[in-house]
């Protein structure tokens, strides 16, 4: 089995340098890897494309990136909880791609499959739908979305493997797999690394060969954006 | 008297039906899961990844990695599944999802939704909303009828920036339930209780049909 282990952040991430595209997982801050984020952060590399569907909160996840300023542009679906990215793009610091959620997801599935393009219904008639192809099937619109162009993908799961392997938990699954397989380097950071057998590979989400570095991640937050309860009484 | 939001929600959720798999937006619809009937399966979807989502944790039992769409923390219900972004709008384009309930800023008279963007003012994103009414065979948008100002929001052509185009059949609001005609308009089918049709009128600047009795909007 081939070995994809890394010490920890800093090295998985040591190659992301100033200009480059990243693909974040996570929804909201449900999966989001923030042993890389952190690491982002510390190394102060800037000039950063990034695509993620949302943009963190103001003191954690990618807002913390956005606070040094290290984003140039932002592709994502919904942004609403963060204000300093709203002062950014109202004030044209930040270019900021806003692109529906499913066509977002759809994206890095097409990378990941290997496909160009995909055909989606969703924006036409928009301004999404400015400047692009539209195709008519059945007699329905749909606008021609390409496949992203990811440099790095930096995902978060529950457990993974040495041979890269990785099994998510409950909705922090999210954007994680399609991201997984769309970077042409994908590092992944778990709560739990073990090795290559441990797993049972019926149950593995997202193959080994789309993960290049792995790492067992720490101090993990997980923090909660909107706190609902019920009572028991 | 004009409906409450959570009246709105009871209203709505009289649309339902037993078997349907059913998509909740924020806000006035997450309501909806409160009023669904008694004695009929429904199964919620979440777009960031979860069929059959169950009501909120108990205190001290929330799981972060355990959210809606609305990054509420929720619970799973025996029969859950749980898939990564791409599946899920993967079921909401292939139609699998029976009933769509969003809110919206504006409608026009001829379907068209706007509810993602102010410009120069706010920009939170579409999320899902463009893929679920561009996809959506069933749509009910829950919205107030008029804003703040008195100021309609039911119009003949949208002024914010779109969602969609000609997608929404039907709304209901905190004054009428509306059905909006394949050849444009809104056609009026019930009325807030003590509402009149004049103040409706009033209160739709778009193109209004009424024909015949109006009834009034029953919760039960």
């Amino acid at each position: 089995m081939i070995n994809k282990v890394v010490s920890g952040a800093e090295e998985a991430i040591k190659d992301i340098s100033d200009g480059v595209t990243i693909m974040l997982g996570g929804f909201g801050l449900c999966g989001i890897p923030e042993n890389c984020i952190n690491a982002l952060v510390n190394k102060q590399v800037k000039n950063l494309t990034c695509i993620s569907n949302n943009a963190g909160v103001d003191d954690f996840g990618i807002g913390l990136m956005l606070k040094q300023r290290q984003v140039k542009k932002m592709i994502s679906s919904y942004v609403g909880e963060n204000a300093e990215f709203e002062r950014q793009l109202l004030s044209g610091e930040l270019e900021v791609d806003l692109i529906p959620q499913g066509t977002l997801a759809t994206r890095c599935l097409a990378a990941g499959y290997g496909m160009p393009a995909i055909f989606t219904p969703a924006g036409v008639g928009t301004e999404v739908a400015e400047g692009k192809e539209v195709r008519n099937f059945d007699g329905k619109d749909y606008l021609m979305e390409y496949a992203f162009d990811a440099d790095f993908a930096i995902v978060k799961a529950w457990k993974g493997d040495t041979a890269g392997n990785l099994i998510f938990r409950s909705t922090s699954r999210n954007f994680n797999p399609v991201m997984a397989m769309a970077g042409k380097v994908t590092i992944a950071e778990v709560e739990e690394l073990v090795e290559a057998g441990e797993l049972d590979p019926d149950y593995i989400h997202t193959p080994g060969i789309y993960v290049h570095r792995i790492f067992q991640g720490k101090d993990y937050e997980k923090r909660i954006e909107q706190r609902t309860v019920r009572s028991k009484s | 008297m004009a409906f409450s939001k959570e009246e709105i929600a009871q209203r709505i959720a009289k649309e339902i039906k037993d078997g349907y798999y059913v998509n909740l937006g924020i806000g006035i619809p997450t309501l909806v899961a409160n009023y669904i009937p008694k004695g009929i399966n429904v199964v919620l979807q979440s777009e960031n990844g979860l069929l059959g989502m169950g009501p909120f944790p108990f205190e001290g039992e929330e799981d972060a990695d355990l959210i809606n769409a609305g990054k509420q923390t929720i619970t799973t219900l025996p029969g859950s599944s749980i898939f990564d972004s791409a599946m899920s709008f993967g079921m909401i384009r292939a139609q699998k999802v029976d009933l769509t309930i969003l809110g919206a800023m504006e409608v026009s008279e001829n379907g068209d939704i706007a509810n993602w963007k102010i410009p120069g003012k706010m920009v939170k994103g579409m999320g899902g909303a463009m893929d679920l009414v561009a996809s959506a065979k069933n749509i009910i948008v829950a919205m107030q009828h008029i804003n703040k100002a008195g100021e309609s929001k039911l119009l003949p052509k949208c002024t914010l920036p779109l969602t969609g185009v000609k997608c929404i059949k039907k709304i209901v609001t905190e004054l009428a339930v509306l059905d909006i005609l394949p050849e444009g308009g809104f056609k009026l089918l019930e009325r807030a209780p003590g509402v009149s049709i004049e103040f409706i009128q009033q209160s739709t600047a778009g193109r209004l049909i009424v024909e015949g009795e109006i009834p009034e909007m029953r919760l039960d």
